[in-house]
């Protein structure tokens, strides 16, 4: 078979989209293009086991199937642009690249907060390099850590910097609660309180207006006047699609790249999306497209955009079922962990406790249901690792359920 | 096919056992069994679970 598939972005969604394409047929050749320097690696523990310091850097790495040992990788190399009628991409040397088919797996950048002061001492989450960088300032003694954003993320590196014994640590939010927004009331009353026990510290209803230092943040103000001293800052406050390369091609990029049920892109049968860039219509719920930034998305989106796209680039006439995985995601935190499987959010609304008292003992493991129209479409469970599993037995029935427009 | 799973990195998170079930599984004690030696027939399945394995702890030989 001659002919080249592009894989724009190499992290676990390239990764994953260049191994499917094999599985799914596609003898040709297959180039991965990504900014990092690094061959593709997984990025949880970098804000848990890696930043703590429990497990190397070098444990990251994935191991690439063997299927995939003849994908060329142009690793430290940049999409600067893409023209997709003529199936090209550009690349940040000056190279172009043809290809008969594009995937599209640029994921996510942090958001950075405009607000007024030095950057020195400010970090976010997201590669090795951040992780890298901001350990070495949480292993410095005695140090004051300010956490901006009370999301998963910011949880977990706060949960991190308390462990590793850091002077102090607070969170500082707009919301009232803890990773709310994903969660609901009930689950994040249960998390400050764990938290608050294992010597977290929250601002929460009030956001952050502007940082204190002139070389290097010294301080962090909230909206409230209040100054937080701070010699280290984490911004978890969210992230941004990296879709400014596809520009210019009349596609939907208000919020990563929106796609079909087929993960197709702008109504092209040669080019697909994966991974957290992806917004995508769950044929599980509603239909209404969103981007989902959970760990299995990259895997299961590559495994069906790897179909669709070698389907119609051998021609075949076979459309695959819609696009209907069940989102699952964990968080550990101290030394407890959530678990989560279907879509909370869609049942925020309607959230019962399954198992456990939420108000109870405050070390007790919760379960929490979430429902919409009297259906159960998410579950999470909140405690040790039997919690987690508890959950788990619901999976049958979030799997069984037809479609909400159905 | 011959399957190992690095029970020092193995946190029981259980994607492995929704995965390929008949291969995975955990005990009463709550702790990850598998068969060390699946039939052939199984390797998607496996492959699958490889996949989904958070800490990427398991690892398919042959
Ligand atoms: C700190 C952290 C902790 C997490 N913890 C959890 C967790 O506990 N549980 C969970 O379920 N999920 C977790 N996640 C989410 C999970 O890691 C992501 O969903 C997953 O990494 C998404 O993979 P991806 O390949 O789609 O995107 P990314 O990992 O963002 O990969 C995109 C790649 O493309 C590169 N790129 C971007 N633009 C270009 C361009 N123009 N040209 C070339 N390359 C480009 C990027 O540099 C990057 O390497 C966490 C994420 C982070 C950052
Ligand atoms: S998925 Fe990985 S961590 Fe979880 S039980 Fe299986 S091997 Fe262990």
């Amino acid at each position: 078979m001659t002919g080249r598939i592009v894989v724009a972005g190499g992290s676990m969604g390239g990764l994953r989209a260049a191994e499917q394409l094999r599985a799914a047929g596609w003898t040709g050749a297959v180039t991965v293009v990504g900014d990092e320097p690094h061959m593709p690696y997984n990025r949880p523990p970098l804000s848990k086991e890696v930043l703590a310091g429990r497990a190397p850097f070098a444990s990251l790495a994935f191991t690439p199937k063997a299927a995939a040992a003849d994908v060329e990788w142009r690793l430290g190399t940049k999409a600067v642009g893409a023209r997709l009628d003529e199936r090209t991409v550009t690349l940040d040397d000056g190279s172009t690249l043809s290809y008969d088919g594009l995937v599209v797996a640029t994921g996510m950048r942090p958001r950075r907060l405009r607000c007024p002061g030095p950057l020195a001492g400010r970090h976010t989450v997201r590669t090795l390099a951040d992780a890298r960088g901001l350990r070495e300032e949480l292993t410095r003694p005695g140090v004051r850590v300010v956490v901006v954003g009370a999301g998963f993320i910011g949880c977990e590196v706060a949960a991190t910097a308390a462990g590793l014994g850091v002077g102090e640590v607070t969170v500082v939010d707009p919301l009232p609660l803890p990773m709310a927004g994903p969660l609901g009331d009930l689950l994040g009353r249960a998390l400050l309180r764990r938290h608050e026990r294992r010597g977290v510290r929250f601002a929460l209803g009030t956001g952050v207006t502007g940082f204190e230092g002139t070389d290097r943040v010294t301080g962090v103000v909230l909206g409230d006047g209040t100054v937080l001293p701070a010699d280290v800052v984490v911004e978890s406050v969210g992230s941004v699609a990296n879709v400014e390369w596809l520009q210019d091609n009349g596609l939907d990029l208000t919020d990563g790249v929106l796609t079909c049920a087929q993960l197709r892109v702008g109504g092209r049968p040669d080019v697909v999306a994966v991974g957290d860039v992806a917004r995508f219509p769950n044929a599980r719920y509603d239909g209404v497209p969103r981007r989902v930034e959970h760990w299995s998305i990259p895997a299961d989106t590559a495994r069906h955009a790897a179909k669709a796209l070698v389907a119609h680039l051998l021609g075949e006439e076979r459309e695959p079922a819609p696009f209907a995985p069940l989102p699952t995601f964990w968080s550990d935190q101290h030394d407890f962990r959530l678990q989560s499987f279907g879509a909370p959010v869609l049942g925020l609304g309607d959230v019962r406790v399954l198992d456990g008292d939420p108000d109870g003992d405050p070390e007790g493991d919760v379960l929490v249901g979430y429902h919409h129209t009297d259906r159960l479409v998410g579950v999470v469970a909140l405690g040790g690792r039997t919690a987690a599993l508890d959950a788990a037995r619901y999976r049958a029935q979030l799997l069984q359920q037809p479609a909400l427009t159905a | 096919m011959k399957v190992v799973v690095d029970m020092n990195k193995c946190q029981d998170h259980g994607q492995c056992v929704f995965a390929a079930p008949d291969v995975f599984s955990f005990d009463d004690a709550g702790r990850l069994a598998y068969v060390p030696d699946p039939d052939d027939a199984l390797r998607d399945e496996v492959e699958e679970a490889a996949d989904v394995c958070p800490l990427q702890a398991i690892r398919i030989e042959g």
